[in-house]
């Protein structure tokens, strides 16, 4: 039997696994909109769970505008990140760090 | 006529403001000439007016006035306003702050001719008047603080508007950073009347005030006499402004600065402020024993231990500057033993001859042409006669020769100390006993090694200027340079100020401490309880100001004056080569003093060191060390994790360390949660 | 529930509805006519700006306080006062960066766009009434502020912090659903009003870790430390026209968020998200202030100075109690009203080719140009709490508000923080005063109408000082 407990572990760990994806992955900048999108999901999982459990649909709508949203976002992300590879000619984290101190 | 005019008040106060604005934002408009009138007008009608307002106060007995002129804000029942308290306090304060900013507005005119910033100079000044004035005439916290402020923040233009080089600089900064430490304990103190008070008027504080002593503040266990920390608190803000150990390092270094002018107002106007700001709290002070033994012994322990650094020091200008401190050691001591009266005698008889002693040593160094080292001095009285008199006089009132000026005060703040049965009375009296020796001492070492002895400037050579002392004087003299030259008298525009300055410091003291110090002058503006009346147990042995000079002949300050002066001849005139000894014997102690008791080795190299070790130590540490060296890459690569850093500061501008933070910060925000619920 | 819509059940909203035809209206006037006349969108703009505040003075809620949209949206006294000021500064921050865009060749019908939209964000979270709204609005704004950061398509480093802007929001608004999706299991509802009135008992554990992470989140969009690291990037990567922005107009929309999430839904958990704030608080005081003293570059400096200001306003908000609300919407309002002159100053100082963005530029302002450095002044000034400027009295109304709910050690650490950052304060004050100025830079911008503006924005920061009790009034209504 699948309880709500077991779901929000589910989404406990999906969302620590893409805080920590941000923050180890030193690679692609790509990288980091997938963990975006894992920890987006982490939250929306948790909304179905318990709209379920409540029996109350708020939640599910909720989940729709987030996925609505989660595509404006990637669309913006993807945007900045065509124009920082024309400027900069590398999507690489490790190449982010001319703005510091 | 007999009530104080509003308008007259607020006309004092203002005038010298809207002169300031006219010849700040107008100057180039109006002209050299138009910025120098407008402001002397200015100030001299508010001068005119004050004078006027003293008269009332003391002659035609009018009485004190103490209202709002304009309510700022009401807030839960705060009042915020503008207000006015003019006793003879305040009158007396008026007339000695317009007094002496009109003397330096009328010797800017000439000094400055010179310079690209006279008008804005003249603006300067002119708003410094103004601070002062709002300062002295307040009737609440809020405008006092204003007044605070605003003074520091134009003696800070002011030091600013000469400086160029980095060192000074530096002591700029130092006069602005040790301010703030005591505007922060001045406005803990004021927020401490406001919360127990709840009102922001003196009237009320003041009211409250045998209530207050009453009342403890708790810190955790330990119950704090509530009264005794506003005081001191606030006593704080004048060891800032008023330059009391330990916050005294700012004042010899801005002093040093290359005018007179700025000198006369760090010396006679802004450092009194602190005095004054406890005077007119003596009815919260009074209540509070502890309060008056810190103010007693910050105060003993500036006036002799700044007065030794004095004795070792060889820049003419330095010398005068330590004098001030110390002086300043002797008002607070009078405050401390309750003789307020005492105090602001000595604050205005110090006035006049301590501006004497600039000004002749300003003189001193026009005539040696720009050398200010008084080792290479000496033998000057033959070639500068007015001014050695002059110096003389001055000198002879600062170490309390009987009938000058400065006997009447100083005398009588020792006796005051010596009635006095506070804690620390005992330590304080010995301290200005002392004291005495130690003025008398650095005085006439000044005095001998510059006006009298071998003429050292003839093998002087071009040394002065590889001293580091070389300041930016503007060139009165055309000889600038020729080193070697015979010195000269100085021209009429500096002997005259000298000539005037020299009466007063001659005969003030003479015709006024009686009704200052011993008559009921201050009346109701300054309160003393019954059992610390120390000015009324000298008035019963009071019979004139001849007599208490006679008396003051046969007393033991006297002497120990004399034995100062005699040690000062002995040393530095008869054999200096015995001084030479004496300072080999007690190399250890004059190591002390000539590194000023290592005050400014421990703010440098304790205090602000601390501060930038803990600045780089959290940003090379913390982000660098720990996050992006030990958490995330392993401890083996932090060190060189750190020199690379070394680029970088607090940001190391990587994503993934930003996002480390936050995820950090997520974190602890849960385990605390978790752990404590 | 209403099936049907009527008048009465929409028109409070009009203003967003005004604002959303707005866009649509422009976004097309610029595809015809954007490329031959070049400044027509910006015009329009501020014509649509100026009738936006008509409208919403028109249908302005004076006492009442109402629900639409099936308890969506709310419209009260608050949101609308909000709304004007909004309108305001969105105004005046693009009257001073035009020159600015003008001179970059970037001035382009876009900016306006994104500038409203993210003004609608604004307008939906002033107005949030549910989770699901609060999270409509942070996110319309959000995602229109990292488009104008990445705007000017030549800047590398803009690119580079709008990347670093983005990804870390999107963990900011990953974790702030996240806080929302357990506050909603748990109560059940996600209606605010609903929220305040069900969570009156004791919280559960569950509920205060939920509130830990909508916490984070607030935190990070106000940019309070450990969350404030995109801030000093983002100011100082972004163009300086869209940091004038995004330091000010924004700052509505986060106080609209805590007030309306924090203080008024979480009503229920006072307790404890004071405590956590009281914690970010301290830390952006003390990093704010202490990182501020290395500044060479006046953006970063500004910004840090923003970290620090985060703190004070936060300290509004642990106090707790509306006179603490009161104190921390003054306070919002008179930051922005200083940094809209502040960053105004720089916007106008900066010419073609030439950012006057490091503090090097400031030497001897004074003598460059006397009104600029004025202004700057009054900014430097009223930032570091002097009287009698605005900045003072926002300081005291915090400070004010603490001491009365017993918050002795922040009133200490607050008031010991100003008194270091006076210090970088008056830093600025002196280098443009008192220090020569370096050769090769190029003369300020002259045009008239944009230094009266500026002037006017100086004044009333003195203004508002010198008579603070009108502003400080209607505060304490708002909310007392």
């Amino acid at each position: 039997m699948i309880t709500l407990g077991h779901m929000l572990t589910l989404s406990g760990v999906l969302f620590a696994l893409a805080v920590a994806g941000i923050f180890i992955n030193r690679k692609n900048v790509i990288l980091l909109l997938m963990c975006i999108e894992l920890l987006l999901l982490a939250a929306n999982f948790n909304f179905i769970a318990f709209s379920r459990y409540l029996g109350d649909l708020d939640g599910q709508v909720f989940v729709f505008f987030v996925l609505t949203v989660a595509a404006a976002e990637a669309a913006i992300g993807l945007a900045i990140l065509v124009v920082l590879f024309r400027q900069r000619g590398s999507i690489n984290v490790e190449d982010l760090n001319e703005m510091k101190g | 006529m007999h009530t104080m005019n509003e308008n007259v008040l607020l006309a004092i106060v203002l005038l010298p403001l809207v002169a300031a604005v006219v010849a700040g934002l107008f100057g180039r408009a109006i002209g050299r000439a138009g910025a120098h009138t407008i402001t002397i007008a200015a100030v001299g009608v508010s001068c005119a007016l004050s004078f006027y307002v003293l008269w009332q106060v003391t002659v035609a007995g009018v009485p004190a006035f103490d209202g709002p002129a304009y309510t700022w804000l009401v807030s839960d029942g705060v009042r915020m306003q503008v207000g006015f308290l003019v006793d003879r306090l305040t009158a007396l304060m008026m007339a000695v702050v317009t007094f002496v900013s009109l003397c330096v507005h009328v010797y800017t005119i000439g000094y400055m001719a010179e310079d690209d910033g006279y008008q804005r100079f003249f603006s300067y000044i002119s708003l410094f008047t103004f601070a002062m004035l709002m300062l002295v005439m307040s009737n609440n916290f809020m405008q006092l603080y204003f007044g605070w402020e605003a003074v520091g923040v134009v003696s800070y233009l002011l030091i600013g508007f000469w400086y160029k080089r980095p060192t000074a600089i530096f002591a700029n900064l130092k006069a602005f950073l040790v301010n703030r430490v005591g505007d922060f304990g001045f406005v803990l103190g004021i927020a401490g009347v406001l919360y127990y008070v709840g009102s922001l008027d003196f009237s009320d504080a003041f009211a409250a005030a045998p209530a207050l002593a009453q009342e403890s503040f708790h810190i955790g266990q330990h119950a704090v006499p509530a009264l005794a920390l506003i005081c001191i608190c606030l006593f704080v803000g004048a060891m800032g402004k008023s330059a009391q150990m330990p916050l005294h390092v700012w004042l010899p270094d801005s002093m040093e600065g290359p005018t007179p002018i700025s000198a006369l107002i760090h010396a006679a106007t802004m450092v009194t402020a602190g005095i004054f700001m406890v005077a007119r709290m003596s009815p919260l002070f009074e209540h509070s024993e502890v309060a008056l033994s810190f103010v007693l012994v910050i105060g003993a322990t500036t006036a002799l231990f700044m007065g030794l650094l004095g004795v070792v020091n060889n820049d003419i200008k330095r010398v005068v500057a330590y004098s001030t401190l110390s002086q300043l050691g002797y008002m607070t001591v009078a405050l401390g033993a309750s003789a307020y009266g005492a105090a602001i005698f000595h604050l205005m008889t110090h006035a006049f001859f301590k501006a004497l002693l600039f000004l002749a040593a300003g003189s001193v160094i026009i005539g040696m042409h720009h050398e200010q080292d008084m080792r290479r001095m000496g033998g000057l009285a033959k070639y500068m006669p007015v001014t050695a008199v002059t110096c003389w006089i001055g000198a002879l009132a600062l170490v309390g020769t009987p009938f000058f000026s400065g006997f009447y005060s100083k005398d009588a703040i020792i006796e005051a100390v010596g009635e006095s049965h506070r804690w620390g009375a005992t330590y304080a009296y010995w301290c200005v006993l002392i004291g005495v020796f130690v003025t008398a001492l650095y005085t006439f070492r000044m005095i001998f090694l510059t006006f009298h002895g071998p003429e050292r400037f003839r093998n002087a050579a071009h040394a002065g200027h590889a001293d580091g002392d070389a300041q930016e004087e503007p060139d009165t003299a055309s000889d600038h340079g020729h080193h070697g030259e015979a010195p000269h008298e100085t021209p009429l525009v500096v002997t005259g100020p000298l000539v005037a300055l020299a009466i007063p410091s001659l005969i003030v003291g003479f015709f006024t401490a009686g009704p200052v110090l011993f008559g009921s002058y201050f009346q109701e503006s300054i309160r003393v309880l019954e059992g610390n009346d120390v000015l009324g147990e000298i008035a019963r042995e009071w019979h004139g100001p001849v007599a208490f000079a006679l008396h003051g002949l046969m007393a033991p300050t006297f002497l120990l004056a004399l034995g100062g002066a005699a040690t000062a001849w002995l040393f530095f005139l008869r054999s200096p080569a015995l001084a030479d000894g004496v300072a080999r014997r007690l190399a250890p102690l004059r190591t002390l003093l000539v590194n000023k008791y290592y005050f400014d080795w421990f703010n440098e190299n304790v205090i602000a060191a601390g501060a930038r070790l803990i600045g780089r130590g959290l940003w090379k540490g913390g982000d660098q060390a720990v996050i992006d060296g030990v958490v995330v890459d392993g401890s083996a690569a932090a060190f060189d994790r750190i020199a690379a850093a070394s680029r970088f500061r607090l940001q190391s501008g990587y994503l993934y360390s930003y996002a480390f933070w936050m995820i950090i910060g997520l974190a602890a925000l849960l385990g605390w949660f978790l752990i404590a619920g | 529930m209403q099936p049907t819509f009527t008048w009465s059940g929409v028109a409070p909203a009009l203003p967003e509805i005004y604002l959303a035809a707005a866009i649509c209206v422009l976004l097309m006037v610029e595809v015809f006519f954007g490329e031959r006349r070049r400044g027509l969108t910006g015009t329009l703009t501020l014509l649509a700006i100026a009738g936006g505040a008509a409208l919403t003075l028109a249908c302005a809620q004076v006492d009442a306080r109402v629900t639409l949209f099936s308890g969506m949206y709310v419209a009260d006294p608050l949101g609308t006062v909000l709304k004007l000021f909004a309108f305001l500064f969105l105004a005046l921050a693009l009257l001073y960066s035009r020159a600015y865009l003008e001179q970059r060749d970037i001035l382009r019908g876009e900016f306006y766009v994104l500038a409203l939209s993210a003004l609608l964000g604004v307008f939906v979270l002033v107005s949030a009434n549910s989770l699901l709204s609060v999270y409509i609005g942070v996110e319309l704004l959000a995602l229109s502020v990292y488009a104008m950061v990445a705007f000017d398509r030549t800047s590398g480093v803009a690119a580079e912090s709008a990347m670093k802007y983005f990804v870390l929001g999107a963990i900011a608004s990953g974790t702030l659903i996240y806080g929302m999706s357990m506050v909603y299991g748990l109560s059940g509802t996600l209606r605010l009003d609903d929220l305040a009135a069900r969570l009156t008992e004791a919280p559960s554990l569950g509920l205060v870790l939920g509130l830990v992470f909508i916490v984070v989140a607030v935190g990070f969009k106000f940019g309070a430390v450990p969350f404030h690291m995109w801030l000093p990037d983002v100011y100082h990567g972004a163009p300086t026209a869209v940091t004038l922005f995004i330091a000010t107009v924004p700052k509505i929309a986060y106080f609209a968020l805590a007030f309306r999430l924090l203080a008024y839904g979480l009503g229920g958990l006072t307790g404890s998200w004071t405590q956590m704030l009281a914690v970010l608080a301290v830390l952006s005081l003390v990093v704010g202030t202490v990182i501020a003293l290395a500044q060479t570059n006046i953006k970063r400096l500004l910004a840090y100075s923003a970290v620090a200001n985060v703190g004070f306003l936060l300290l509004g908000f642990v106090a707790g109690t509306p006179t603490g609300y009161g104190a921390a919407l003054y306070y919002m309002l008179a930051y922005v009203i200083v940094t809209l002159a502040g960053f105004g100053v720089v916007v106008v100082a900066s010419r073609r080719g030439f950012e006057a963005d490091e503090l090097e530029h400031y030497k001897g302002f004074h003598a460059r140009d006397p009104m600029l450095a004025l202004s700057m002044m009054v900014v430097m000034f009223s930032t570091a709490g002097v009287p009698p400027f605005i900045g003072f009295w926002a300081k005291l109304r915090i400070i004010e508000a603490l001491w009365e709910t017993g918050h002795l050690w922040l009133v200490i650490i607050a008031a010991a923080a100003s008194v270091v950052g006076l210090f970088y304060y008056l830093r600025v004050v002196k280098l443009m005063y008192f220090d020569a100025v370096p050769a090769g830079l190029p003369a300020t911008e002259k045009r008239t109408g944009v230094r009266f503006a500026l002037g006017l924005n100086a004044l009333a920061v003195l203004a508002l000082g010198v008579v603070p009790n009108p502003l400080l009034e209607l505060c304490e209504r708002l909310l007392g």
